[in-house]
């Protein structure tokens, strides 16, 4: 049973973008607890990427107080937030966010090139880079050897988003950020997919934010958050609704 | 390490941008460094034209006139300056040698110097390189004549070839003297001098060939000299007068008791100062070329940094995923820095390798043509100057397609919205 330890601790926290008075965030309490797995739900605007944005320490609250891990991000520079994702955060980009002119084991390892930590978690269990990569891409039935040291550019869609899952899992971070992860995948892949990063996440007793427009996923996750119940901004903003 | 392969990977990626920026910087740096070596070596040559010559004297001139008459066999002399002179100037205690010179003709437009073995014994170039016979021996008595490695190579003479001198000194004569050829008896080795482009005779012989022209007229034979024409040919005339002193020390005074010789109005110069007078009137257009240069050298700098920052775009999405995989600010300040030094320091070696092939291929024939010596040795303080300067600016460059993505790496590039 996961640890009831906080992961994520947000207490009224508001965020607006540059040049935009009414803020896209607003958020009175959220608690993430370690080895939790969250389903984040909402529709497409209400600011959901914004605030994994905030999680991962790619931007900062106006206000407000937001603490991954135990640590108070508004107290960190910008290097030492660079520092602090690399260490113990794994990204799952919409987009990807794929280097394209490094291959896919490159690109999968290159996490634990700048992350001294992740580095050495990794060849503590006596593997290599490339294993550990390798042993990744296999869960994610990427481990062809006609396509490892092909650049990424060469990839189809479905094939650049399990890299950048792999990417994202490499050096057992202990917070996993994944946005919309499995838009592109089909449906025996996503099920391979959810069931690799949910047993990534286990072994690192890692702690999992999801975020999703596809609610068959929901089921093995064992919290789900509406996001435009959690985010008074969204709230506040006029409802659009189509007319048929 | 994990940045160097990076950066070596993504120059992979753009390898045709890159490589036209490199190409656009080396070839400002190659025509840059080519100049300044054309520049150093036309003032090598220019310079070493004359060596061991401590005084030049001709009839009352400008200094420079009598140089570029005297040395360089460009224009002529508007007086010339009697034997008698010549004597009394050779006879003072300072002098150790005196070599006369005699200009007025020429052969298929190179100059004929008439002169005596003095200026085989003493003329000195470069360094204080004396002349060398490549074939043959010095001229000796009678209609005969030595020529510079220049004229032999353009003209095929060798020892043995005879050839006729003409009045005047342009490329085409109506006056010659058929009648008298001249013998050539050597051929000098290559100076790199306008001695290269020059025929030497003796002064009796262009005397002869005066007289001859004149003694035909009244039917009597050359080399003998007529009666009526003793007083002129004791009183004969010179172009100028190369002259070395026992010691350098008494170039002033001596150069003072000349230009005061109250027998007749001569100039005396010191070639080492009119030659760099005159080096100084050609530094304008020295100014100029090097401007020019630099000015290219600016523009090819200039597209390295339209061309970093034209990539800027498509960079700064790659920079904030490598941020946002762990890469700290300072990482990618640093490939983008890299990246601009890199490129200028490979367009400086590049250039460098250019430039010297090019002065392999084409030291031959500047020789040839211009009689310019460009040396193809190690890069001089000058060079190494324009050098670092380039490099610097490429730095500076550098700093500012940095800084930019610096700043703005995760702001705009990671965009993870839903």
């Amino acid at each position: 049973m996961p640890e009831a330890s906080p992961v994520i601790q947000i207490t009224d926290l508001r965020f607006a973008w540059k040049k935009q008075a009414q803020p896209v965030l607003n958020i009175a309490s959220l608690e993430i607890n370690r080895e939790e797995r969250v389903f984040l739900r909402g529709p497409s605007g209400s600011g959901k990427s914004t605030l994994l944005n905030l999680l991962a320490g790619v931007a900062l609250p106006q206000s407000g107080v937001l603490k991954v891990l135990g640590r108070d991000m508004n107290t960190l520079g910008s290097a030492q937030r660079d520092h602090f994702r690399a260490d113990h955060i794994g990204l799952i980009f919409q987009m990807f966010n794929l280097i394209p002119y490094l291959s896919v084991v490159e690109n999968v390892t290159l996490p634990c090139r700048f992350s001294g930590k992740r580095r050495h978690k990794v060849l503590a269990q006596g593997d290599s880079l490339e294993h550990e990569a390798m042993r990744l891409l296999d869960h994610l039935d990427m481990a062809h050897a006609d396509v490892l040291h092909e650049p990424v550019s060469e990839l189809s869609v479905g094939q650049q988003q399990r890299v950048a899952a792999a990417r994202a899992l490499i050096g057992a971070p202990e917070l996993v950020i994944a946005d919309e992860p499995t838009s592109s995948l089909d449906a025996d892949r996503r099920s391979a997919f959810i069931d690799l990063l949910f047993r990534e996440c286990d072994s690192a007793n890692a702690t999992l934010v999801f975020v999703s427009h596809d609610n068959t996923l929901q089921a093995p996750f064992e919290r789900t958050i509406e996001f435009d119940q959690l985010n008074r901004a969204a709230q506040a903003q006029p409802k659009l609704h189509v007319v048929s | 390490m994990a940045i160097l392969g990076l950066a070596i990977k993504s120059f992979r990626n753009r390898k045709f941008t890159t490589g036209l920026t490199v190409l656009s910087i080396a070839l400002s740096v190659m025509l840059l460094l080519g100049i300044e070596k054309i520049r150093v070596g036309a003032e090598s040559s220019f310079t070493s034209t004359i060596s061991g010559t401590d005084l030049i004297v001709g009839a009352r001139s400008s200094p420079v006139q009598l140089l570029l008459y005297s040395v360089f066999h460009i224009g002529n002399p508007t007086n010339n300056i009697s034997v008698h002179s010549y004597e009394e100037i050779s006879e003072q205690p300072q002098v150790k040698w005196a070599i006369p010179l005699s200009l007025g003709d020429s052969h298929k437009g190179y100059r004929v110097v008439g002169t005596s073995a003095d200026f085989y014994q003493h003329y000195r170039f470069g360094k204080q390189q004396s002349l060398q016979l490549e074939q043959g021996a010095w001229f000796g008595e009678g209609y005969q004549a030595v020529v510079g490695a220049d004229v032999a190579a353009a003209q095929g003479y060798e020892p043995g070839t005879e050839i006729i001198i003409a009045h005047g000194s342009g490329d085409e004569s109506f006056v010659t003297h058929a009648d008298k050829p001249f013998r050539i008896t050597g051929v000098l080795q290559r100076t790199g001098t306008p001695v290269d482009r020059a025929v030497y005779v003796g002064l009796e012989s262009i005397d002869a060939i005066h007289e001859s022209f004149e003694g035909d007229e009244h039917g009597h034979d050359p080399l003998m000299r007529h009666a009526d024409h003793a007083d002129e040919s004791e009183e004969g005339e010179l172009s100028a007068i190369l002259i070395g002193l026992q010691s350098r020390g008494a170039a002033l005074a001596m150069q003072r008791t000349i230009n005061e010789h109250d027998h007749e109005p001569l100039t005396a110069i010191m070639p080492g100062t009119v030659l760099l007078e005159v080096w100084q009137m050609m530094g304008t257009v020295e100014n100029v070329l090097m401007v020019v240069s630099g000015f290219v050298v600016a523009v090819g700098l200039f597209s390295m940094l339209i061309i970093l920052m034209t990539s800027l775009n498509e960079r700064r999405r790659e920079m904030a995923i490598l941020r946002s995989v762990g890469a700290r600010p300072a990482h990618v300040f640093v490939l983008i820095m890299g990246e601009a030094v890199f490129l200028t320091l490979l367009a400086i070696i590049l250039g460098l390798a250019m430039v010297y092939a090019l002065m392999l291929f084409m030291q031959p024939w500047l020789e040839s043509a211009f009689g310019l010596y460009v040396a193809i040795g190690w890069p001089n303080t000058t060079e190494l100057i324009l050098l670092s300067v380039i490099a610097l600016c490429g730095f500076l460059i550098g700093l500012i397609p940095s800084l930019r993505i610096y700043r703005y790496s995760l702001a705009d590039g990671m965009t993870i919205r839903v």
